[in-house]
């Protein structure tokens, strides 16, 4: 048993890693959904969280399993990584309240009152994108403070938003039709930028400030061993700018851009994973360092491997049921 | 105020709004899969409205459960880094399967359940329905498991101040389990009752009356007069077990200084914590020691044994009348209506009772509320009963940053509460047509309201 106790806190940090890239992508698209309401038409707005509508709230339960693994199998980092990061996370947790009520009240209230809930809905997954790329700013650059990090932080938080547009506009993409899909596409031309400018800030801005990172990019051989995560994650970005300039995003590939889109982040994922393996906090604290009883991780780990497969085949059963263009929902 | 209390304030005002919608969608979860297998089994159309009123009740009793519940899962972090680091290893995998086991499920069926008629078929959904309703009921029994292994805890040891479990069956099936598990459940089933026959009483009160109306306020009525003495039973065996395991709770709740024999049971009486006495005290001779000890003569333990490690009186003395006092309220309204109902029907219900009904709507929410601060303050000073105090870990974040997020959460969620009582009061105002009440004839499939 001795090689699994040893092996546990890397089991868990893989977990904690995979939850919290499935909530990016997941709650990315809808949260991103959110942030492409504004400018949007009534009709348009209403389609749009029709899009959602069935998802959000399985997707959002990833994060309770990415912040619960960290305080499950690593209370000793939990408290740092939660109290320096207090403030935004009471505001993601604002603008999660105010954007996963809105979803009921916007269509349960007098019609005088649903603008002040749509507006509700976008400030809500406005606030929940800005304040995690402005953690996600500040985790990677090892919660350091300093106002070179806070505007490292805020350009990720920027960047972060966009890039939950350009999930958010592929996934109207392909749930759409008509002049809704239209705007999408035109949205997606707009967010890529920023989602361009942040992958490359974030890739310049981490060995810079962690030696540790420095020397693992770049030393040989590591380097060329890398070098596909990030040529692939630039490859990725120029095919899906191309593909956004053709209509056969509007029809038969309409899954294409939500599809790159996401094998963006998850190259992304991986390559800020390497920077940080097997840190919980950059060189402060390690996985082992930080990590829970062995016996208690054991014990959680059999639920996991139990659950998980199981959560991943009925949230796959929850998509397939709604496949296809989005309609207007209906309680039956 | 410093930070400890703050951040005391804050857990509390959250897990306070957190703690309504929850005990909603349990029993309504069921009470939803009930009225659509009546309407499948039946035949009868007042079912299907029924369920559909009911359904947009439950997705927003749902969402507001699930946005403060994501809140609370960060809150055990920011607010008690302490309780993981020391108490991590017993409450982090609890918590933990809870997320796996019960969050996911309910959260992965929902859109189905919600949205996916037409889709599915009556069968799947039904499952759907039923997986959601279940799923309500895990998140409870593990959350509870966690709280009361708080309350009584047991099947750990202590090394170097943390915890670690020694078996895991011993933890989760603690002593308080089986107790404030059923206590909660049905404390879920009496709020939802009333909730059903509020509303209803509401729509008769304002004319609203719908084919489903009167078959919901029997609904709410009869099974508020099954759970309510079922509910008195099982809070006096609760009320037992904390005497066994936690003395000085139970006499801080009958408000009991000095160990004494044939103790009173205090209806009314000001807690004077200052001078460790009760004064304007009006009680009942013998009558706690009789409920607590079943004799008459039977000793009861005071508070001067607990010194220093027993909780404030005054919210907890105060705190278990109020819930009492709401239970015997139900009592009466629930076997009074049903005795009305049969013998004048459902429109020849007097006004004055119908308004009482209405306002009895929530009180589900008032006794569940009262009763979660008894037991909750109840086990303060600590944090883990007799362990570890709630001072040694609080968060360091400084008391302004507390202050200011609390006073944020405070007014959004009473705008919220707000918003849901209003909510509500439209919906049941709403003309039956709005939500697919006119054309019944088969599984009208698509004429469902908007969502």
């Amino acid at each position: 048993m001795m090689g699994l106790d040893h092996a546990m806190p890397l089991i868990f940090l893989g977990l904690m890693g995979l939850a919290m890239l499935i909530y990016v992508v997941l709650d990315g698209y809808d949260l991103g959904v959110g942030l492409l309401m504004l400018g949007a038409s009534d009709a348009h707005k209403d389609r749009m969280v029709a899009s959602i509508g069935p998802f959000w709230d399985a997707n959002e339960t990833w994060l309770v399993l990415g912040v619960g693994t960290l305080l499950i199998a690593f209370p000793k980092a939990q408290g740092l990584i939660l109290n320096a990061l207090y403030l935004p996370v009471c505001l993601m947790l604002l603008g999660l309240i105010l954007r996963g009520v809105a979803f009921d009240f916007r269509v349960k209230v007098d019609a005088q009152w649903k603008p002040l809930w749509n507006r509700a809905f976008m400030a809500g997954s406005l606030l929940a994108a800005l304040a995690q790329g402005w953690m996600l700013g500040r985790y990677i650059t090892g919660l350091q403070s300093g106002w070179a990090f806070d505007l490292f932080a805020a350009a990720i938080a920027l960047a972060l938003a966009a890039a939950y547009a350009l999930l958010g506009a592929g996934w109207l993409l392909m749930k759409t039709e008509g002049a809704l899909q239209r705007l999408a596409l035109a949205r997606a031309k707009q967010a890529w930028p920023a989602v361009v400018l942040g992958l490359a800030l974030i890739s310049v801005a981490t060995p810079w400030v962690s030696p540790t990172v420095r020397e693992r990019w770049f030393q040989m051989p590591g380097l060329i061993a890398l070098m596909p995560i990030p040529l692939m994650c630039g490859l990725a970005l120029l095919v899906l700018r191309a593909q956004l300039n053709s209509s056969r995003v509007l029809g038969k590939l309409c899954w294409l851009p939500f599809a790159l889109t996401v094998a963006v982040m998850v190259l992304g994922f991986f390559g800020v994973a390497y920077s940080l393996y097997p840190y919980v906090m950059v060189d402060r604290m390690t996985a082992w360092e930080a990590a829970a009883a062995p016996a208690s991780l054991r014990f959680i780990l059999v639920g996991c491997a139990i659950s998980v497969p199981v959560i991943l085949a009925y949230t796959a059963f929850a998509y397939r049921v709604f496949w296809g263009k989005a309609g207007e929902l209906h309680y039956g | 105020m410093d930070a400890l209390m703050l951040a005391r304030m804050q857990f509390a005002a959250n897990i306070s709004f957190h703690i309504l919608f929850p005990t909603i969608t349990i029993a309504l979860g069921w009470v939803l899969l009930f009225m659509r297998w009546r309407w499948l089994r039946s035949g009868q159309a007042h079912w299907l409205t029924a369920y559909r009123f009911w359904t947009k009740v439950f997705a927003l009793s749902f969402a507001l459960g699930v946005v403060s519940g994501i809140t609370m899962s960060f809150q055990f972090g920011t607010n008690w880094p302490g309780f993981m680091e020391r108490a991590g290893n017993i409450a982090g995998p609890l918590l933990g399967y809870e997320v796996l086991t019960a969050f996911f499920l309910e959260a992965g069926f929902l859109g189905v359940m919600l949205f996916g008629h037409g889709r599915v078929s009556e069968r799947v959904h039904l499952w759907a329905t039923f997986l959601v309703a279940f799923g309500t009921t895990l998140s409870a029994f593990w959350i509870l498991s966690l709280n009361s292994w708080m309350q009584t805890p047991q099947g750990h040891e202590i090394i170097n101040g943390e915890f670690h479990a020694l078996s895991w069956w011993a933890v989760i099936f603690n002593p308080s389990l089986p107790y404030r598990l059923t206590h909660k459940l049905l404390a879920s089933g009496l709020t939802v009752a009333f909730f059903l026959a509020g509303v209803s009483a509401w729509q008769l009160l304002k004319g609203r009356v719908q084919a489903h109306t009167v078959p919901v306020l029997r609904l709410g009525l009869g099974l508020a007069a099954v759970l309510i003495p079922l509910q008195i039973l099982v809070g006096d065996l609760h009320g037992l077990n904390t005497l066994k395991h936690q003395p000085a709770k139970i006499a801080a709740m009958e408000g009991v200084w000095q160990t004494e024999r044939g103790a009173p049971l205090l209806l009314f009486a000001v807690p004077n914590e200052a001078e460790r006495r009760n004064d304007y005290a009006l009680g009942i001779p013998k009558l706690a020691s009789l409920i607590l000890t079943h004799e008459a003569e039977g000793e009861i333990r005071g508070l001067d044994e607990f010194r220093g490690a027993h909780p404030p009186v005054a919210p907890l003395f105060y705190g278990f009348r109020l819930m009492v006092g709401l239970g015997m309220l139900m009592l009466v309204f629930s076997w009074g209506g049903l005795w009305l109902l049969r013998r004048r029907g459902a429109l020849g219900l007097p006004r004055p009772w119908l308004w009482g009904l209405a306002l009895m709507s929530f009180s589900g929410w008032g006794a569940t509320l009262a009763g979660w601060y008894v037991t909750e303050i109840g086990r303060q000073p600590f944090i883990v009963y007799g362990l570890l105090r709630t001072a040694e870990v609080a968060s360091t974040t400084p008391a302004s940053t507390i202050a200011a997020s609390l006073a944020g959460y405070l007014s959004l969620y009473l705008a919220l509460l707000l918003a849901y009582v209003a909510v509500v009061k439209r919906l049941a105002e709403q003309p039956a047509a709005e939500y697919g009440g006119a054309a019944l004839a088969g599984p009208a499939l698509n004429a469902g309201s908007r969502a």
